[in-house]
């Protein structure tokens, strides 16, 4: 089975802060990370191999600097990474950027399956596998928590609202999957020595079947027009009684004083 | 558009560089380069205290005709027969876009038997509404409803679109968006229009909650972006109101949808949806062990709220990963959001950071949970929470 998987290195956005006097977002010192549900993505993609066979390769649009994020995918056993990677693609918007995605997996060639985290945890938009899926004429599956494949024949538990829905689809299929999916593995030593020693080949916009300009910023349709951090939450009042009783009857007040009940 | 930098009038201050958000401008040789992150968001133009930082508009080649794509369309998810309440609460706020850019409000209705559901739309302030009825869109499926909205887009042209930020309208919105070929703002929490230029002004949080962005979609139409459930008020409905309903037949057969749903697997029914949730009951590692956590559903259920838990109770098997709350599971923005023995790890925090009101309980008065909550209890939550539910249904019952 040929499994490609689609990874954004972000930064970890548990790690940001806001500069008090600035108000504006401190980046220095913040670790990137592989986009965490990027790595459930990888590892169904790996369990899937370790099972039926096959070839796992691991596909990333972004700054050089993102060949870190690639190597670790190969240290936990992805077969093989690639970069895309241009001053071209600057600025793209998901639209943008899933254009460029495809065109990266049409110069791959063969797939049965591909896989992408539900969301990355920079943009939240959770936009680029299903327009990934678009580009490329194929069914797609979202919010997977659960993956079998029989022959040709995928069958998933896709998240809902209020539970789980069984659906089947057959290969070609993109499928975009939740954390509950699995626990991602640790890398090994003996993958982290090889991902080490890896060249990892950077497509650039020559290597791809392109449409200049449907890529970067020209391909955008969206721009963000202003960025603001959002209003400091107004300081609360913390309760703190000698029992529980006396905590919670000063709580209800306030609430009712407030007119919330 | 494109953010260039005057090399000749830049003073190195380094003023630029700590407000990108994206970490898009390098110094060299002591002047600012911007870099390929650069998104164009014009932060650094307002800061450069030289006017070095310039916008640079581009010409852009765009054929399309903007004057043909009007009105404002909601699509109505229909779930189990009913309508979701995101696409009430969307009638709400595109009445006001549609009033302010003096067009009018349409709803999209898809599935089968659900003509009985324009009335709410129109109750709600829909002027018209888009039917497609037909057996084949019974169920939810990515590609007949892709196929169906992208229709429909292509003949009636709109000009704004708004759905709901639902597994479901996460999961087709991006599709339609693409097939289009349009830009889809996800997951906003604000919608305006944008005073200088008339186009939709969304505004969404990003960076885990950290920032927001306000986004628009100057030259393609219809301009489309997913809203966050319970952000905004349903307004009242009004069953005097009558519209214009438009039924369109469908062309979707059975062959052209390439995934089947083969089962539902009902894990709970309110409790869990806690994207639609006004009122959400959390509970983290502070609750002990696992038979400890019925008091915070006992709590939920006397006030009929949905119940939440943090990573850590998850990842004991607590409860059921539908159940998390955070940016790695559910975002969620209710009216009131109890806390109960959670930390408020940054994680937990994201995402619930936009709800209105938190109410905390946590035996440590320094826990970060504090610092995001209206009202705080500092105690023992196991103490607290049958307390605290024993005066709810006192309440309740007078």
């Amino acid at each position: 089975m040929e499994i490609l998987v689609c990874i954004k290195q972000v930064p970890d956005t548990a790690e940001v802060k806001i500069d008090p006097v600035t108000n504006t977002l401190i980046r220095q010192g913040v670790p990137s990370i592989v986009n965490p549900f990027d790595k459930n993505a990888l590892e169904a993609a790996l369990q899937l191999k370790d099972k039926h066979g096959g070839k796992v390769t691991v596909i990333s649009m972004g700054p050089p600097q993102a060949k870190e994020a690639l190597k670790e995918c190969l240290a936990m056993g992805a077969d093989q990474a690639i970069l895309v990677s241009d001053r071209a693609f600057g600025g793209s918007d998901t639209l943008a950027t899933s254009y460029t995605l495809a065109a990266t997996i049409r110069k791959i060639g063969t797939y049965d399956l591909i896989f992408c985290g539900k969301q990355a945890i920079d943009g939240d938009t959770a936009q680029v596998g299903p327009e990934i899926a678009e580009h490329l004429g194929i069914a797609q599956i979202t919010y997977v928590a659960k993956i079998e494949v029989n022959g040709d024949i995928v069958s998933v538990e896709r998240e809902y609202e209020e539970g789980y829905g069984v659906i089947e689809g057959k290969l070609p299929l993109l499928i975009s999957v939740v954390k509950s999916i699995n626990e991602p593995r640790y890398p090994t030593i003996k993958g982290t020595m090889k991902a080490n020693r890896a060249e990892i080949p950077v497509w650039t916009m020559a290597d791809l079947d392109v449409d200049e300009q449907k890529l970067g910023l020209k391909g955008s349709p969206t721009q963000v027009r202003r960025i603001f951090t959002p209003p400091q939450r107004t300081e609360g009042v913390i309760i703190q009684k000698d029992t529980a009783w006396e905590s919670v009857a000063v709580l209800i007040q306030k609430l009712s004083d407030a007119k919330i009940i | 558009m494109a953010i260039k930098v005057n090399q000749e009038e830049c003073i190195a201050c380094g003023a630029c560089l700590s407000v990108c958000p994206f970490g898009a401008i390098v110094m060299q040789d002591e002047k600012a380069y911007i870099t390929e992150a650069c998104t164009a968001c014009g932060a650094c133009v307002d800061t450069c205290p030289v006017e070095a930082i310039l916008r640079e508009e581009e010409d852009k080649v765009v054929a399309m005709d903007k004057s043909q794509y009007k009105d404002v369309w909601v699509y109505l998810e229909v779930c189990e027969g009913k309508l979701r309440n995101v696409g009430l609460e969307l009638l709400g706020e595109g009445r006001k876009l549609a009033d302010g850019m003096g067009q009018s409000l349409a709803s999209v209705l898809i599935g089968h038997n659900v003509e009985g559901l324009a009335q709410e739309a129109f109750a709600a302030g829909s002027d018209k509404v888009y039917l497609v009825d037909a057996a084949e869109l019974a169920q939810y499926n990515t590609d007949s409803y892709t196929a169906t909205l992208f229709d429909l887009i292509s003949n009636y042209k709109p000009s704004v679109i708004l759905m709901g930020a639902t597994n479901d309208g996460r999961d087709f919105g991006a599709r339609v968006a693409c097939r289009v070929g349009t830009g889809l703002t996800a997951d906003c929490t604000g919608l305006g229009i944008d005073e200088a230029t008339g186009f939709v002004s969304w505004t969404r949080p990003a960076f885990g909650g950290n920032i927001m962005a306000t986004i628009i979609c100057p030259e393609h139409r219809p301009q489309m972006g997913t809203v966050r459930p319970s952000v905004f008020k349903k307004p009242v409905l009004d069953y005097s109101k009558k519209g214009e309903l438009i039924r369109v037949a469908s062309k979707i057969k059975q062959e052209d949808m390439r995934t089947k749903l083969i089962d539902m697997i009902h894990v709970c029914t309110v409790s869990c949806n806690l994207e639609e949730a006004e009122i959400i009951v959390s509970g983290g590692r502070g609750m002990c062990k696992p038979e400890n956590f019925s008091l915070v559903e006992d709590l939920a259920n006397v006030l009929g709220a949905s119940v939440g838990a943090s990573r850590a109770v998850v990842d004991a098997g607590w409860k059921p990963a539908l159940h998390q709350v955070g940016q790695t599971g559910k975002t969620v923005g209710p009216k009131i959001y109890f806390a109960c023995g959670i930390s408020g790890a940054i994680q937990h925090l994201a995402g619930m950071s936009s709800s209105d009101l938190v109410i905390a309980i946590n035996k440590d008065p320094d826990a970060p949970i504090f610092k995001m909550a209206d009202y705080g209890i500092v105690g023992d939550v196991l103490e607290v929470l049958p307390i605290l539910t024993e005066e709810f249904k006192k309440i309740k019952s007078a």
